[in-house]
């Protein structure tokens, strides 16, 4: 026990700023913070779905859960079922064996919702295309809010994308969200 | 040349590694698994392949055995009318799943085998439509048509009832299928249904130059990009006879070390998590964040994608770099080596781990158990060791292996050959030789075979490619990758028998098999 407590304590904290557009990137933190609270009135809660990737972009999702980036922190957490998410992380390109996976786990997330497609796969098909067996990017499938391109995009490439997408769902919230 | 006694035309491949080629017939093909399962060879790969061309070839099926010379590439041509072969499950189960994947994909099937479900095609494809094969003018319907029912195997009895997990996971990680059948919390049987990433893969590469096809091989696993990406460039540099330079060879080893010590960093900490001890995925993924931030640094890349190409490599590594890199091995090591002695001594932790998901050696030897997890149950073989080619032939690699089977023997041998490839990355960085970092590869303008075996971190990844530079055409004619999760996926439904559900996802970490490198 007192090796792990000794270790906490060495370690201490090394979560870094979040990737904002303010100078004062503290100040940015609350504001993501703030407008997730306004946009949603509540925490960011997102499923991630692997519709066919080649598990890079999920390494660098998975990433995004360590200290440094520190997204639960801001607001931001993984859930393990569509009914409790507000956003739909997509990894792609969509198999046609996930095609209707991705289809029932979109109709299943509750309104009002989002979707981020991560990688180039997700945006264009990227390297496998569209085939005989792949569907090409996650917008064939689903609507897209945001499309994070990069192969795999770095987790703070991810992060930008998610706060993109929590910012114009506010923009265009006066159709999202209910009465 | 005499293989396992039998009398065989083989070609030597020009690769790094031994790899033979040879043609059988059909009584030979099946006499040959017998006495090669044996004599304790392993099956590392099967497929089958349309080499028609014009009126001339046909569909072959092959097979990649691990024998006492090397690696075995066996070809045996099938007839267009009757497009079977003797099936290979009664010397190697490990066959099954691949055999019923050439079923799928090019039509030919073996005789008597007792599981015909289709594997890789769960009717989003028409059935008659064969993705590899050349002539027919096939044309896949875009309409998707109902996802098929797979007939699982019923377990039948008093207070027998099913748990269907998948495909979506309720992780960040893979889609797939697994169908439970328990009894209370205990697990009696656990079916997996797989193929859900298929992305058609093997059929893309057909239509990529072969040199750029690379970018495509380290895109099979994205946790396995260097070794893919090797194994095909090793493939494609044996078929157009270039030697690749001594500096190569160590700059893409370096980089292979490097990938196995990010995945062993975070499947560390994962397993931890999924123990309930928070601490040590914070730890762990900390850890594997500083190595992915340096690789980037380094390589121009986090995960070190597209820096193995035909050829030799892109990336160099100077005085500075090389100070920095082994600098935070000595870091990442005296962390390590503290972090394996809280797992060490946490009774909990330890209580979860040790005789969870067995695989005792037995049964791992039967079922051809390969790779990381088959070491953690006495399956030594790392062809790192075995088979050392440039650079590993000066480097002594040792194999870490333990015999008990469970959780802790796999966490057990992931520390080991984390600390070993830490020393490893040392020597490589400290000897490094100099010399060009590229060589030019011009492409043979004829038929021509080319293999990649290549140690993963997983296990060993084998690369078959077929190419034609005949009147100009240079491109590939088919590209084989396989993985060795396509052996180790069918042991994991032994390993959870009689555990508790609960422990399943701890289990299926302790293995962290590919799905994608899987499906294709």
């Amino acid at each position: 026990m007192w090796r792990i407590v000794k270790l906490i304590a060495k370690n201490g904290m090394r979560s870094e700023a979040p990737p904002a557009c303010s100078d004062d990137l503290r100040v940015g933190g609350e504001r993501i913070q703030r407008q997730l609270l306004e946009i949603l009135g509540q925490a960011l809660s997102i499923r991630q779905v692997d519709a066919g990737s080649c598990n890079g972009c999920e390494l660098e999702i998975n990433a995004l859960n360590n200290s440094y980036y520190n997204i639960e922190g801001l607001g931001i957490r993984f859930v393990a079922s569509p009914r409790h998410a507000d956003m739909l992380l997509v990894t792609g390109p969509v198999s046609r064996h996930m095609e209707l996976a991705l289809r029932r786990t979109y109709d299943a997330t509750p309104d009002p919702k989002l979707v981020v497609a991560v990688g180039d796969c997700g945006c264009d098909g990227g390297i496998f295309g569209d085939s005989y067996a792949s569907c090409g990017r996650v917008a064939n499938v689903i609507p897209v809010d945001v499309a994070v391109p990069g192969c795999p995009p770095p987790p703070l490439e991810i992060l930008r994308g998610i706060l993109t997408a929590v910012r114009r769902g506010r923009s265009s919230g006066g159709e999202q969200s209910p009465a | 040349m005499l293989i396992s006694g039998f009398s065989l035309d083989c070609e030597r491949l020009p690769a790094p590694l031994p790899i033979w080629r040879a043609t059988v017939r059909n009584e030979t093909w099946q006499v040959l698994a017998r006495a090669l399962s044996e004599s304790g060879g392993r099956l590392v790969a099967l497929w089958a392949s349309d080499r028609t061309q014009g009126a001339s070839g046909g569909l072959v099926i092959a097979a990649a055995y691990a024998v006492r010379e090397g690696l075995l590439w066996l070809d045996l041509p099938l007839t267009e009318r009757a497009a079977t072969y003797p099936d290979l499950v009664p010397f190697f189960p490990c066959a099954d799943r691949m055999q019923r994947a050439a079923a799928d994909l090019l039509g030919v099937t073996a005789e008597g085998a007792s599981d015909r479900r289709p594997w890789l095609n769960h009717g989003a494809w028409p059935e008659d439509y064969l993705p590899l094969r050349r002539q027919g003018a096939q044309k896949a319907t875009a309409t998707p048509r109902a996802v098929t029912d797979y007939a699982f195997v019923r377990v039948e009895g008093d207070g027998v009832h099913e748990i269907p997990v998948g495909p979506v996971h309720a992780g960040i990680i893979e889609p797939g299928h697994f169908r439970f059948s328990v009894v209370g919390e205990k697990v009696q049987r656990l079916e997996q249904r797989l193929g859900y990433t298929h992305k058609g893969i093997e059929k893309r590469f057909t239509e990529l130059p072969p040199l750029q096809a690379h970018r495509l091989a380290g895109r099979i696993s994205g946790d396995s990009t260097v070794a893919y990406s090797w194994a095909y460039c090793m493939a494609l540099e044996s078929l157009a006879g270039c030697q690749i330079s001594e500096r190569a060879s160590w700059l893409r080893a370096l980089l292979l070390e490097r990938e196995r010590v990010a995945n062993h960093l975070g499947d560390l900490g994962a397993l931890g998590n999924d123990a309930a001890f928070a601490f040590a995925l914070a730890q762990f993924s900390r850890l594997r964040e500083d190595w992915l931030r340096l690789a980037n640094d380094a390589f121009g890349h986090r995960l070190m994608m597209d820096v193995v190409v035909p050829g030799g490599v892109t990336a160099n590594v100077d005085q500075t770099t090389a100070a920095s890199l082994a600098e935070q091995c000595d870091r990442i090591e005296r962390e390590v080596h503290e972090l394996r002695q809280v797992y060490d001594e946490h009774a909990g932790l330890q209580d979860r781990f040790l005789t969870t998901g067995r695989v005792l050696p037995e049964l791992a030897a039967r079922l051809g158990l390969t790779g990381l997890a088959g070491r953690a149950s006495g399956q030594a073989a790392d062809l790192r060791c075995e088979r050392p080619w440039t650079p590993y032939d000066q480097l002594q690699v040792k194999i870490a292996t333990q015999r008990d089977g469970d959780v802790a023997a796999r966490v057990s041998v992931r520390f080991d050959e984390l600390v070993e490839s830490l020393r490893l990355i040392r020597v490589l960085l400290s000897q490094l030789p100099d010399g060009p970092t590229r060589s030019e590869l011009r492409l043979p303008s004829k038929l021509a075979f080319g293999a990649g075996w290549v140690e993963g971190w997983r296990g060993e990844i084998f690369v078959a490619l077929e190419y034609d530079g005949q009147q100009g055409a240079n491109c590939i004619r088919r590209c084989h990758c396989h993985d060795p999760s396509w052996q180790n996926w069918p042991v994991l439904q032994h390993a959870v028998m009689d555990d508790i559900v609960p422990d399943f996802p701890l289990i299926n970490k302790s293995f962290n098999l590919s799905y994608s490198g899987h499906d294709l």
